[in-house]
């Protein structure tokens, strides 16, 4: 991980090459370097980190969903990025609102956000303009609601066995 | 048929299929549909392919079959009650699961883990690691053909098994890890077992190695097929086995060390060419390589404490319930309400059987995690299925799945 300081290089690095409203903050913690970006400039920073940042972060091994319920905007989503070369993981945060929640994709930059993506729009909702298959992965396609959401109530829905299929009318509407 | 040998190569006997797309008048493409109860998809995996004669052009992989909420599920549990339910993500590397949550929580904690911990869980993970190999090994032949590798595979699989029955009092699932360090230290005769068990795993890999690695079905299946460029794989995040056998040298255990493996003497095996027999032999030398981690972690494991002392995260022995009453305190609070969590987030990622394991944790200062994530390997390197299969023959296909190896239960969780 870079340190606090090298974070903050980092930050203004991505301010002068992207724009100072793209760096909304950073935070040490833990030893995990997070870069708070706007959503909308999200595309820009990863790839501006990717291929013209002095120290590139040229990997992307993970896009995690996460929901800040108390907090505003509650939702997130963190890119965990990778250096090979210098062993070393930084993550890029953005927050969104509930209502309508839509991030850039950068799936055309790591393609290994397809799926990734795919499955924080599955649990959060979140949609990720410019994917080329926004669809959901893990629930099914007709399925309502976005499982993974803290306001989401955990369990109360049926499973359907074949003796009680009759029972629970027109589940499959 | 005559007692001949074959005179004509397999690959050579199937000269009418031509790898080129055939032309206007012949261009018609068949969708078929594998899966998701297939017994070649390892598991309930929906492969929509799109063939062009017996030529696999285009590969959709559609997953969630097994999807059981185990994310959600998290929410809900107490951290210590949580590693149960992440073992049962990718069900063939439970220590892995296990180890990687708890690595994220201590990283919260900023609990020390003593060094014995560390070193019981390197020998509990090698261990799991061969385990997953011949696992993997044995069902990959057997999608080949070869059915004496399935029960070979089971066999020495189980004797992996055997141990962690010993030391975690469970075969599968073991809960062994805890936050803070290990449940329980090994009992004796561990140690021994342990070493019986490297001395047979030395030359059943050996056999293995006669049984398939001069085996012409076997070589003329596996080489050459499944062929993607290195850089392809980079950028769909594909690590582990897979990237190394086309010769990226990326493994976590060396690039960014954890729980003490800069202390052992192990290489990295590569492949060169990136096709189905690199990945094989590439996790035929892992296995290898666990048990040189496995001989050096029994030859200097440390004396010392196997879990935290730190009473307000691990359990307080049990034979101090009886004399102590902080103990008694301690040990009601743990079991009822569960060790609290300063509020943060945190990614710890480890190197499983197959690849890149991460972690996300969030915690709000509470006794449950308000988000758990699991970066599977799995799960990515599925992505990576459609580059490896694509203008291949719908056999070299089956291969393709086999030597990805791809675990259900972590894609779906």
């Amino acid at each position: 991980m870079p340190d606090a300081t090298g974070l903050e290089l980092i930050a203004q690095r991505v301010r002068e090459g992207v724009g100072d409203e793209a760096v909304t903050g950073t935070l040490y913690y833990r030893r995990h370097a997070t870069l708070d970006v706007a959503p909308e400039s999200v595309r820009d920073v990863i790839a501006y980190l990717r291929d013209r940042d002095e120290e590139p972060w040229e990997r992307l091994m993970s896009v995690h969903g996460v929901d800040y319920l108390p907090a505003e905007p509650r939702l997130g989503v963190h890119y965990e990025l990778l250096s090979m070369e210098r062993a070393d993981r930084l993550n890029v945060r953005t927050r969104v609102g509930v209502d309508d929640p839509r991030v850039p994709t950068v799936v055309d930059l790591h393609p290994t956000a397809d799926f990734q993506e795919r499955e924080v729009f599955d649990m959060f909702g979140v949609v990720f303009e410019g994917h080329p298959d926004m669809r959901r992965i893990l629930m099914p396609e007709d399925y309502e609601g976005y499982p993974q959401r803290r306001d989401f109530p955990m369990g109360g829905e049926p499973v359907i066995y074949t003796f009680n299929e009759p029972k629970l009318p027109r589940w499959y509407d | 048929m005559t007692d001949q040998p074959l005179s004509v190569p397999y690959r050579e006997r199937e000269r009418s299929v031509t790898m080129e797309p055939l032309g206007e008048e012949h261009d018609e493409l068949l969708t078929i549909n594998i899966g998701p109860h297939h017994p070649a998809t390892h598991g309930v995996l929906r492969l929509l392919t799109t063939l062009e004669g017996e030529i696999v052009r285009d590969v959709k992989p559609i997953i969630g079959y097994v999807h059981t909420g185990i994310e959600k599920s998290c929410e809900d549990q107490q951290y210590w009650k949580v590693i149960p339910f992440v073992e049962r993500m990718d069900y063939l590397s439970y220590y892995f699961n296990a180890m990687v949550f708890c690595m994220a929580v201590e990283r919260l904690l900023e609990e020390e883990v003593p060094e014995r911990a560390q070193w019981l869980r390197i020998i509990h993970l090698e261990l799991n690691r061969i385990a997953s190999h011949l696992f993997w090994i044995a069902t990959a032949a057997l999608d080949i053909g070869a059915i004496t590798m399935l029960w070979w595979g089971c066999r020495d699989r189980d004797l992996a098994l055997d141990l962690f029955e010993m030391s975690g009092g469970q075969r599968f699932h073991t809960r062994y890890f805890q936050v803070g360090g290990v449940v329980e230290d090994i009992p004796p005769g561990f140690e021994e077992q342990t070493r019986k068990f490297i001395a047979t795993m030395y030359v059943r890999i050996e056999q293995y190695l006669s049984l398939l690695d001069r085996n012409e079905i076997w070589l003329q299946r596996t080489k050459g097929t499944g062929i993607v460029p290195v850089e392809t794989l980079l950028a769909l995040g594909v690590t582990g086995p897979l990237l190394r056998a086309a010769g990226h040298p990326w493994d976590l255990r060396k690039a960014m060390p954890y729980s003490g493996y800069e202390k052992f003497d192990f290489n990295i095996p590569v492949g060169s060419h990136g096709d189905n027999y690199d990945r094989f032999r590439v996790r035929i030398e892992e296995m290898r390589q666990s048990l040189r981690i496995l001989e050096q972690a029994l030859d200097g494991l440390p004396e010392g404490p196997y879990i935290t002392e730190n009473r307000k995260v691990a359990l307080p022995p049990r034979h101090e319930l009886a004399t102590s009453m902080e103990a008694l305190i301690h040990h009601f609070k743990l079991v009822t309400e569960g060790f609290r969590v300063p509020p943060g987030e945190t990614y710890a990622a480890i190197e499983s059987p197959r690849g890149e394991l991460g972690c996300y944790v969030l915690a709000d200062g509470s006794s449950k995690p308000a988000r758990v994530h699991m970066r599977d390997p799995s799960f990515v390197n599925l992505q990576s299925l459609p580059e490896m299969a694509r203008d291949h023959l719908l056999a070299d296909f089956i291969t393709c799945v086999a030597m990805l190896d791809p675990i259900l239960g972590g894609v779906d969780r």
